[in-house]
């Protein structure tokens, strides 16, 4: 079985005096009481995960939470205390420092939250920056770099500073350098959280284009839950450096493992998050049903049609009536009201 | 409600308030000590046993003489690594002057004057645009047409070679301190002691080490002249945001890919500013290094002090100056073209580019004509200017006119304030001196700080240097609270009035980039020498940063609290006593922090016109090539120094704490 492209394995990072008493056989092992009656502080505290090829995982938290911390560990930034990262199954710790850029040169690509621009290259040159550090020839990398400038819509502005351009301008070039060494693995260090409202939706429109294009696996970190559930393909919801749960959103919304993740999740826009599989009932014998929607299919994308209709929408997959939809069960399901015997 | 009110004033009462009777008890003991009558006291609290005294000057003297004479390093002895050092520090200085003003081997002659004033204002144009290439011709034009071209050639000469040095070496040290925290700590003591040690104390080791000529006077301006920019290196490369890091371990930067292509430029414009402080302060030493045969303008103000030509002095330091603003704004403006949006409109920038080379070819062409004719060299004597006899005359007449009305203002300041307090300080015992020291470092800071500053106090006394090291902090201590009094309600009215500061800004400019010899020659023409005459001297240098900081600090006072006072119903008075004060007091102690030290680097200077304290010792002690006894009343000016930077420090910090500001 091929390896996930990344995976962590109890992984954790403690900060204080001589953390490596609370670890037996490489693991944490002692309780958020004990750690901080000794004053360490677990940023990270036993973190599972696995994100195979392709997928877009997002890691969400508060300010906090660990998030960032589990983010630098990923990337080999920050060495955790106990622990292994796996890239493409090599444990990170076990690679020479060779081994390590090169991995870094051809197959990550990192975008930050201030956006790390060099104040003192054009954007030409930031996008071209990691290439630059590769020896490549200039006029490879020139090229390519107006390639990615022009992936992300900058075409025109290749001799401005990082100055002259607007906050979502100067990600965009972030988001281009990230893309230049056509990297494997993507990781999007909470990108949009400087933004305006406005522009960070235009700029998650992006990401979800460019995925579309490219195909990475993106790891995004966020704060905010409707980001998160825009682009992710599964989410792990984090607090006080532990991961609450992992899922998908409509997973997160319909299931909460804690009640940590159900106020998270509580004002989550649901319509856009469920879909009809998830709220369907079973289909009543003999029904007479005013259209079809697919399993599939956000709740956004039919409720219109079905809040018209007195009759219920039976909800199809391969062909088959699966369940059915009713007005009711839609509009409980939006609220969040609880439904005897509701599909969960 | 008034219960509420009583009960905490009761409590506070009830307890001894120890801290708040500390010091007027301090003060009231100070007092009775300095008028106890002459044999109140033993004789060993008046005057340090010589038997306690270590021979600290003597031993250090001996040493170098045996490290000259003697010691050997196995293959070559320590004489030749120095000289071999010289040598090899000699050859950029010697190209730089065969460039700028001796030519090379009688061959090709230096950059004539038209020259260099061409590609002067070409270089101008290109880093600054059309205002900085007006000020380069104007500057260049005033060093040609006063005569002062061939001295202020050797000056910019040794300034352009020593900044270089200075700001490679501080870069590269400054570097090695982030790279290593143990490097910085032990690098930072040494940094302090270089800076608040007289330039004259370390200009005597050189000189045993080196010989007398430009290569001591060059090594002495690097040491004086690197440590802000070691300094800013480390603030700039630390302040580099911690994303453009991991930015740097993401792409797979090489630790110098990392350092060069990303620490480095990012931090340039922070850069910079050391580089501006390199080039000032190395022009600040300009004159003491003229001491040493570095010869240039400092020579010629150092001679015209001699003669007390006012006129020569002026212009030749005007000239220094005219040097140090040249720089600064060509250095300025090149580290604002590196973040700056380029020009992107093609016919400006073709014209742009043609002007360049037309203005380069002039200059090479008239180059090639001054090989041909050598008297098109230099600028023609007949077309030159001078001011200087009206300046004499007008300095002889405010004389003849004003003697009276001098000499009473002089005589009373010297009588009503300088006697009564050097008289008072010099009649203290010294262990209650350090013992204040000690107390005020441990109410100041704690125990760590009291020990400090009570043993570098200690250190002073057994010198066997405590009368001349008082009267040193009596003369330091009254300029700086002269300068306060004035500099402080400066910049206060100056803070909120912009046209009003630009006035302000330009003269404490002049006055700090203007050498310090320049205007004791107008003082001591109108005092002649003695202590009232150094006490405006050092007035007149240390006030900048009392006016500079007060003024910074009210301007960074939130506007918010301004407004708050005013709808709080404040008068214009109270805002200023009740808000901007106390929130500007952190920053006004700072300021009063850079002008202790600033007091303090003037000292030397003004043992020239005769004061009896610490500086003398160095200034005498260089006149007799007496190495340990320059060093160790040097190692004392530093000391009183460092003492009166960690107690302030200690004070503003605590300011700050208290006012939630740190």
């Amino acid at each position: 079985m091929a390896h996930p492209i990344l995976a962590a394995r109890e992984v954790s990072k403690l900060y204080g005096p001589k953390p490596e008493r609370f670890l037996r056989d490489g693991r944490l092992a002692a309780t958020p009481a004990e750690l901080s009656a000794a004053g360490i502080i677990a940023a990270v505290a036993d973190v599972s995960i696995e994100i195979p090829r392709g997928e877009t995982f997002v890691i969400m938290g508060l300010s906090g939470s660990g998030k960032s911390t589990l983010v630098r560990i990923l990337a080999g930034l920050t060495p955790p205390t106990a622990g292994a990262v796996l890239f493409e199954g090599r444990d990170l710790k076990t690679l020479s420092e060779a081994e390590l850029i090169a991995i870094r040169r051809r197959q990550m690509g990192m975008v930050f939250q201030h956006f790390a621009l060099l104040p003192h290259l054009t954007v030409l040159g930031n996008v071209a920056f990691p290439l630059d550090v590769q020896g490549r020839p200039k006029a490879e990398r020139d090229a390519r770099a107006r390639e990615m400038i022009a992936l992300v819509g900058l075409e025109g502005r290749e001799d401005r500073f990082p100055r002259e351009l607007s906050g979502g301008q100067q990600q965009r070039v972030g988001i281009a350098r990230s893309l230049a060494v056509g990297p494997d693995l993507w990781f999007l260090d909470e990108p949009f959280s400087a933004l305006d409202p406005l522009i960070r939706r235009e700029m998650q429109d992006e990401v979800l284009r460019l995925q579309g294009l490219l195909k990475k696996t993106i790891v995004f970190i966020t704060h905010d839950f409707d980001e998160a559930a825009r682009i992710a393909d599964r989410i792990a919801i984090m607090k006080d450096g532990v991961v609450e749960q992992i899922g998908s959103a409509e997973e997160l919304v319909l299931a909460p493992a804690t009640p940590y993740v159900r106020a998270f999740t509580r004002d989550a826009p649901r319509a856009k998050i469920l879909t009809a599989k998830a709220v369907m009932t079973a289909p009543p014998a003999g029904a007479d049903f005013a259209g079809e929607v697919a399993a599939t299919a956000r709740i956004a994308a039919f409720a219109h049609d079905v809040e018209r209709s007195e009759k219920p929408f039976a909800v199809i997959e391969d062909g088959r009536v699966l369940g059915a939809i009713d007005r009711i069960a839609m509009i409980d399901v939006l609220v969040g009201r609880e439904r005897p015997g509701g599909a969960a | 409600m008034s219960y509420a009110e009583a009960s905490p004033s009761v409590a506070k009462w009830a307890r001894p308030p120890v801290g708040r009777l500390l010091w007027p008890t301090v003060i009231l003991a100070t007092v009775a000590l300095a008028l106890a009558p002459a044999g109140a006291l033993p004789a060993w609290t008046m005057k340090v046993p010589a038997a306690w005294q270590p021979p600290l000057a003597r031993e250090i003297s001996e040493f170098m003489r045996w490290l000259m004479d003697r010691a050997s390093l196995s293959l070559f002895s320590v004489r030749d690594l120095t000289r071999a050092i010289a040598w090899t520090l000699e050859l950029p200085l010697a190209a730089a002057k065969a460039l700028l003003a001796a030519g090379i081997g009688g061959v090709v002659p230096p950059i004539p004057w038209l020259s260099l004033l061409l590609l002067g204002v070409a270089g101008g144009y290109a880093a600054g645009g059309a205002r900085l290439a007006v000020l380069m011709a104007a500057g260049l034009l005033y060093l040609a047409v006063f005569g002062q071209w061939a001295s202020a050639m050797i000056t910019l000469a040794s300034v352009l070679v020593s900044s270089l040095l200075g700001a490679a070496g501080g870069l590269l040290l400054g570097l090695a301190c982030v790279r290593w925290r143990s490097l910085e700590r032990a690098v930072g003591p040494i940094l302090d002691l270089s800076q608040t040690m007289p330039v004259f104390a370390y200009l005597l080791p050189m000189l045993i080490l080196f010989g007398f000529g430009p290569v001591s006077a060059l090594i002495a301006t690097v040491i004086y002249a690197m440590p802000p920019m070691v300094r800013v290196t480390i603030l700039a490369i630390r302040a580099v945001p911690e994303e453009i890091r991991a930015l740097g371990v993401m792409t797979g930067c090489t630790r110098a890919q990392t350092t060069w292509k990303m620490l480095v430029p990012s931090a340039l414009p922070a850069l910079m500013v050391g580089v501006n402080q390199v080039i000032m302060l190395s022009l600040n030493v300009v004159i003491i290094a003229s001491m040493i045969g570095a010869g240039g303008l400092g020579y010629d103000v150092l001679a015209a002090l001699r003669r007390l030509d006012i006129g020569a002095g002026l212009e030749a330091g005007l000239a220094i100056t005219v040097l140090a603003v040249l720089l600064d704004r060509f250095a300025q403006a090149l580290a604002a073209k590196t973040g700056a949006a380029p020009e992107r409109d093609p016919r400006r920038l073709r014209r742009r580019r043609f002007a360049l080379a037309a203005a380069l070819a002039a200059a090479a062409g008239f180059w090639l004509l001054a090989a041909a004719a050598p008297a098109l060299a230099t600028y023609p004597d007949d077309w030159r200017l001078s001011t200087a006899p009206y300046w004499g005359d007008l300095v002889r007449w405010i004389n003849v006119t004003f003697f009276g009305a001098l000499e009473a203002m002089k005589t009373a300041v010297l009588l009503n304030v300088l006697l009564p307090v050097k008289r008072f300080l010099l009649a203290l015992p010294w262990p209650w001196v350090i013992a204040l020291v000690a107390l005020a470092g441990v109410r100041l800071g704690g125990w760590r700080l009291g020990l400090l500053v009570g043993a570098l106090a200690l250190f002073v006394a057994l010198s066997g240097l405590w009368p001349a090291a008082m009267t040193t902090v009596y003369l330091c201590g009254v300029s700086v609270a002269i300068a306060a009094a004035i500099g402080v309600p400066i910049g206060l009215a100056a803070a909120g009035r912009p046209r009003l500061w630009r006035a302000v800004e330009t003269v404490i400019d002049t006055l700090q980039t203007l050498p310090s010899f320049v205007y004791l020659i107008p003082i001591v023409m109108l005092f002649r020498v003695g202590d009232f005459t150094a006490l405006i001297a050092i007035v007149l240098y240390a006030i900048a940063p009392a006016i500079r900081y007060a003024a910074h600090g009210v301007a960074r006072v939130p506007p918010a609290l301004i407004e708050a006072g005013a709808m709080s119903g404040c008068t214009r008075r109270q805002i200023t006593t009740r808000i901007r004060l106390p929130l500007a007091l952190p920053d006004i102690l700072l300021g009063l922090n850079q002008t202790v030290m600033l007091a303090l680097s003037m000292l030397v200077i003004t043992a020239l016109v005769g004061t009896r304290d610490l500086g003398q010792e160095v200034y005498s002690a260089l006149a007799q090539a007496n190495v340990g006894r320059g060093l160790v009343a040097g190692l004392c000016v530093a000391f009183i120094g460092i003492i009166a930077d960690r107690l302030i420090a200690a004070g503003a910090e605590r300011t700050k704490r208290r006012l939630g500001l740190a």
